[in-house]
């Protein structure tokens, strides 16, 4: 199967600290890829070369084979890929249908949308349609986002950004703030999205977790890809040997 | 937006799959208007009208000259000069800003306003018409200064206007020498007598700009930005809006309002009254605060600024009217400002519980 983003020998630099030397990552159309690694393994330095925040000192991306640069988050959404940022970033004061239309506001057809007058109701009605086919349970589409849940909010933001995803999105740590019920809620909800073709990429340090949502593993260690796992072909201890080196003896 | 248009392969499964508690869907919205109804009657403008209302029982039981027709024409006159720089300050105190030097910016609009005429030395619908132009361009200038400041110097907007608040008054007092310029021409004055449908014309502007303001604040992406910037500038931001860009329209629009209003001053008052808008930032706050805009942005309506508006202006109508000291308007003003941001951080505590 062709991969859907591939990235080959990212090298990122700031000043004389290398945050990536020389990394790797592939995911595929409609996969749960978990990317793992200690604190500074050069996690969130991938996911915001690969989603287009910082552009790599070396290297080459590929976008269902086609070499391509992603120069802007702009950009990186322009191809459909989206990132939920570990804040969400939504708005608490506004309702869940408002944020799902952050900077992509619907206008009404003909003079009224000339004016920049909004389509509400259509707008609504896409942000209720796609929170109901996620089975994401918020009650009220006016209420502030302040008034919801920490998972809802997840929720709220998780499907947001599969609005606007048509082939993949970054999930940068999704349960840090979760209690277990809404963690397993939200896990729920990632295989959702992942079973209607849209590939997910999530960011973890939840080990459990990280093997019960993904369908595969990508470890990271001191800025390099050092395995890839199958997420049923592998364990907790695995995974912990490669992320802090444990393996290495034994693996070459 | 084509992931909308054409659902990826799988997508009808898993929703059948999950299709079973929530089946029988209501139309939406249908459900959440009910209760969107019963919001509105929790909100700050709401509750704010109750008493509004309240006020103008009371008055009105107390001494029937109150509610005369005229008395309440009088109450429109008064209130809608700074009816129109509330407006401009309730979509920057909404986005989360600040600004301090309307008071200044209206006597400075109102001074090269009238320089303007007098230097035209002519008196007609023309002169009127540059001495607007000129207001209008003056209070603009002001307003683009304090959004590049604040945008691009990073300075503050507490800051920023409260030095505009200084500099601008200055430069008016540099030009007049410090009198009060007189000289505004009849062809203006004659529009204080007149009116339509019974009310003065500044009434008459102060609606248009207020409706106008509403609107656009309430049903369109420029209004919804304001909101979005002022509740999460950062998402903005994240979202690829033009955040700065926003804020320096919104300062500009800000600073644009309070140049109008100087003129309308100038047309009540016939003179510029140099010495006379002091308070005037601090009242608009007050009554924008008191319609339930937040301090913190992200929240807040134009009906509410409007309701908020007419609170300090009833109060102090009705005190003069049955010969209270209406010194009084200012103490109650100060103590129902203190309670309605008190119950409204209640409210908030609660819901954040929730």
């Amino acid at each position: 199967m062709t991969p859907l983003l591939e990235a080959r020998g990212i090298v990122k630099r700031y000043g004389h600290v290398t945050a990536l030397s020389g990394a790797d990552f592939v995911v595929h159309p409609g996969e749960v890829v978990a990317l793992i690694g200690d604190n500074g393994a050069g996690k969130s330095t991938l996911v915001k070369v690969l989603s287009g925040v910082i552009e790599p000192d070396e290297g080459q991306m590929l976008l269902r084979d086609e070499p391509i640069t992603l120069d802007s988050p702009q950009h990186a959404r322009a191809v459909g890929i989206e990132t939920v940022f570990q804040d969400l970033a939504l708005a608490p004061e506004l309702g869940p249908a408002e944020n799902a239309f952050i900077g992509r506001e619907i206008l009404k057809p003909g003079l009224l949308g000339k004016l920049g007058v909004l389509d509400k109701a259509k707008m609504r009605r896409q942000a209720f349609e796609s929170f109901t086919s996620m089975g994401t349970d918020v009650k009220d589409l006016d209420a502030p986002v302040a008034a919801l849940s920490g998972g809802q909010r997840q929720g709220v933001a998780i499907c947001r950004s599969i609005m606007w995803a048509n082939q993949l999105v970054f999930m940068d740590e999704p349960t840090a703030a979760l209690g277990v019920r809404q963690t397993g809620k939200v896990l729920e909800l990632i295989r959702r999205v992942a079973s209607t073709g849209i590939a997910v990429v999530l960011i973890s340090h939840n080990m459990p977790e990280v093997l019960q949502a993904s369908d595969r593993v990508e470890v990271l260690r001191l800025g390099r890809r050092v395995a890839q796992f199958k997420s049923a072909d592998t364990n907790v201890e695995e995974l912990v040997g490669a992320m802090t080196g444990a393996l290495d003896g034994a693996g070459a | 937006m084509s992931a909308i248009g054409d659902p990826a392969p799988g997508g009808p499964q898993t929703v059948s799959a999950q299709g079973g508690p929530s089946a029988p869907t209501p139309p939406p919205g249908a459900p959440a208007r009910q209760s969107a109804f019963r919001r509105l009657l929790q909100t700050s403008p709401a509750y704010m009208s109750g008493v509004l209302l309240v006020l103008i029982l009371i008055f009105s039981a107390i001494d029937p000259a109150f509610h005369s027709t005229s008395n309440f024409r009088n109450i429109l006159t008064d209130a809608s000069i700074l009816l129109v720089m509330a407006v401009g300050m309730t979509y920057v105190m909404v986005a989360a800003g600040f600004d301090l030097s309307i008071g200044s910016v209206l006597v400075f609009s109102g001074v090269v306003g009238i320089k303007a005429m007098v230097a035209l030395g002519t008196d007609n619908a023309l002169t009127v018409l540059v001495g607007l132009v000129v207001s209008c361009l003056g209070g603009l200038s002001w307003g683009i200064f304090n959004g590049l400041c604040i945008t691009k110097l990073r300075v503050p907007a507490l800051i920023t206007t409260l030095g505009s608040l200084g500099a601008a008054l200055g430069i008016a007092r540099l030009i007049t020498h410090g009198n009060d310029v007189r000289g505004v021409p009849l062809t203006l004055i004659k529009i204080t007598t007149g009116g339509f449908l019974g009310l003065n014309w500044i009434v008459w502007v102060a609606a248009f700009v207020t409706v106008v303001g509403g609107l656009v604040l309430h049903f369109t992406r420029f209004g919804r930005w304001t909101y979005i910037i002022g509740s999460n500038a950062e998402a903005a931001r994240r979202a690829g809006i033009d955040v700065d860009r926003h804020l320096l329209k919104l300062y500009a629009l800000s600073g644009l309002l309070a140049g109008l209003a100087g003129m309308l001053s100038l047309t009540r008052f016939a003179t510029t009254t140099i010495a006379g808008h002091a308070s005037d930032a601090l009242q608009v706050i007050t009554g924008v605060v008191l319609g339930g805009t937040s301090l913190f942005g992200g929240i807040g309506t134009i009906v509410g600024t409007v309701i908020g508006m007419f609170i300090p202006a009833v109060l102090q109508n009705g005190f003069i009217v049955t010969n209270v000291e209406p010194f009084w308007q200012e103490v109650a003003i100060g103590f129902i400002l203190i309670a309605a941001v008190y119950i409204d951080q209640l409210k908030r505590r609660s819901r954040e519980r929730a």
